[in-house]
């Protein structure tokens, strides 16, 4: 289930404004990939290229190839809304939606997919989903209740639960954590540890513990000066990069952060 | 009214503030100043409206019991002479309603989703414009043109739809009916709802919007699933807007509809009920101090008709949020 992505020669623009030039990857099945590098280098806007969301910004396009299961997510006949519904995206700020049910949020995504779902599927398939973002326990006696009466970080686990219910190749996260307190992110890295079995998994995050401790891979993005597009300064195993970092750069910033 | 208010404001009501108890503690001069004006215009709001209601009661109250022949020759008493003009308005408010509002949230749909920006903003504009056309321009080409024009479409539907009680009867041949007051009045109504619209679906939070497309919505699924439910009190309070217009207009029915109080509904027919507004702009010619009296009861009765609406559908938003707080 889990896919590839190739990424090659990726420029990103806000109408004119080149935001990420030339970008070369190849993020690996069933990893996690973490992106890091300073604020306005072009994280999140490379992160939402990947699923096509870039574009529904008035203005915003993007070149070059992004490769996933030998099929480019930007050629010709190649449906966006198809993209996004095998490429989940778990955004920065918890965004269920206010006035849906905890259940029907779940399965808000599924609806979408196949209109008609008989209750015995729709009842497994939140189950299964809340399960697989450890909300399961804390919910499962008001799966009718808003999902907004829930804490930020159960509100995020149930965002994630409505990603992965209608089952994605990949999912992408936008500073998943970055809204929570350290207990609810905890509960969040565990269960990126979990989903790696059956998602790619690519997530930005600011924070280097955070990227040490879940990903396999990481990626350093940085801006080669003010006004400038951000770019890939580095792409390599985790444990190399915090380690043994090629680029004096990452070394800096990595550095940098822990003082 | 809401003229009045800004107006008023500055001078303020002597010391409104301590008739507060409940308000906190404010400090400096701008919130004082703030408080009281703001505390000011609210109650003067509802002195305007207490002392209109005192007006039309006092002065309508001898229009309730009137000799027999001053209703006539539709009524015999006030409460069927008043019941058949409300339904009239209602009729009228209805049936415009149900033109308008599918028509302005598709038209703020438009603007607000779907347009590229070129063609969303002189859209927009030229509809606002539409909001400052006075009603008397809409009566005169309702009247004039659009009765004669509109005939062969009043026809085909008595025709085909004829079965329908709706559209059923002797269909007019002037073309002076209820179906063209209505579509009137909708043209009326489609603005103001429309611009009410626009406002809260622009509103929408882009991070709910992106929810729903970074799940694969398409734009339409993602304004089922994001626009439409953060949008829906706004939507209602705009529809009200307009059903408050559609209620209380005046010139646009009375210079389309010849109509009398009766209870058809027909629509296509020279059995046209008059609304209240129209029916006393026809009638405050008439020097007759009775009908006079009679004419003033009538807006009172559309003024308790018109607050019960807006306080019914209020209840019915409220509740409906509460119910998913
Ligand atoms: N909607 C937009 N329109 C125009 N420019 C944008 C838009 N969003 C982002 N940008 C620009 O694109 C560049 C990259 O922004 P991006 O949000 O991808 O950075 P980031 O690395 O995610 O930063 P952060 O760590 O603060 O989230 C910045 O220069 C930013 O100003
Ligand atoms: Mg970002």
């Amino acid at each position: 289930m889990a896919k590839s992505i190739d990424v090659s020669d990726v420029n990103i623009y806000y109408g004119d404004f080149l935001a990420v030039q030339g970008v070369n990857m190849s993020i690996r099945a069933g990893a996690v990939t973490a992106f890091i590098g300073p604020s306005g280098c072009g994280k999140s806007t490379f992160l939402r290229s990947l699923n096509r969301m870039h574009e529904v910004i008035p203005g915003a396009r993007v070149e070059g190839k992004i490769v996933v299961d030998g099929q480019d997510l930007y050629g010709p006949g190649i449906d966006p809304v198809a993209v996004r519904r095998t490429v989940g995206m778990v955004f920065q700020r918890p965004n269920p939606f206010p006035t849906m049910s905890i259940y029907d949020n779940v399965l808000a995504g599924s609806r979408l997919n196949a209109k008609k779902i008989k209750k015995a599927d729709a009842d497994e398939i939140v189950e299964r989903s809340l399960r697989g973002a450890n909300l399961w326990q804390e919910v499962k006696d008001r799966l009718g209740k808003p999902g907004m009466g829930l804490s930020g970080g159960q509100q995020q686990r149930l965002c994630i639960a409505r990603a992965i219910a209608v089952q994605p190749e990949i999912l992408l996260m936008d500073e998943p954590c970055s809204a929570l307190d350290p207990i609810s992110t905890s509960a969040v890295e565990d269960l990126i540890h979990q989903l790696k079995d059956d998602y790619t998994i690519v997530i930005v995050t600011h924070n280097m513990q955070q990227a040490a401790r879940v990903s396999d891979d990481t990626g350093f993005f940085n801006l080669k000066a003010t006004g400038e597009p951000g770019h890939l300064v580095e792409f390599n195993p985790t444990k190399k990069m915090f380690a043994n970092p090629d680029d004096p750069a990452t070394e800096a910033y990595i550095s940098g952060r822990f003082g | 009214m809401s003229t009045i208010e800004p107006q008023t404001v500055p001078e303020g009501p002597p010391t409104p503030s301590d008739e507060t108890p409940e308000s906190q503690p404010v400090t400096g001069w701008g919130d004082r100043i703030f408080s009281s004006a703001a505390f000011g215009a609210g109650l003067l709001i509802l002195l305007v409206l207490a002392a209109v209601f005192v007006f039309l009661a006092v002065q309508g109250a001898p229009g309730t019991h009137q000799a027999a022949s001053v209703y006539g020759p539709y009524a015999t008493n006030f409460w069927s002479y008043a019941g058949k003009l409300l339904f009239g308005t209602a009729l009228a408010a209805v049936l415009a309603m149900l033109i308008a509002v599918p028509f302005a949230l598709g038209l703020a749909l438009f603007i607000s989703h779907y347009a590229p920006r070129r063609l969303a903003v002189p859209v927009a504009y030229v509809i606002d414009l539409l909001a400052a056309v006075p009603s008397v321009v809409f009566g005169l080409w309702g009247g004039r043109a659009l009765t004669h024009a509109s005939l062969p479409v009043q026809h085909w539907l008595n025709q085909h739809l004829g079965w329908f009680p709706l559209f059923g009867g002797t269909p007019s041949s002037t073309g002076h009916t209820v179906f063209i007051a209505a579509v009137v009045l909708s043209i009326m109504v489609i603005p103001i709802t429309t611009a009410i619209a626009r406002e809260v679906f622009q509103q929408t939070p882009k991070l709910l919007e992106e929810a729903a497309l970074g799940l694969g919505a398409t734009r339409w699924e993602m304004i089922k699933y994001a626009v439409l439910p953060h949008s829906r009190s706004g939507v209602v309070a705009g529809a009200m807007l307009g059903l408050g217009r559609a209620l209380g207009e005046t010139m646009a029915v009375a210079m389309v509809l010849n109509g009398n109080p009766l209870v058809s509904i027909r629509i296509l027919t020279t059995d046209s009920p008059a609304t209240i507004a129209s029916n006393i702009a026809n009638e405050y010619k008439n020097e007759d101090p009775h009908m006079q009296s009679v004419l003033i009861a009538t807006g009172l009765v559309l003024f308790v008709f018109t607050f019960l609406v807006n306080f019914a559908a209020r209840t019915i938003v409220t509740r409906a949020e509460r119910r998913l707080a």
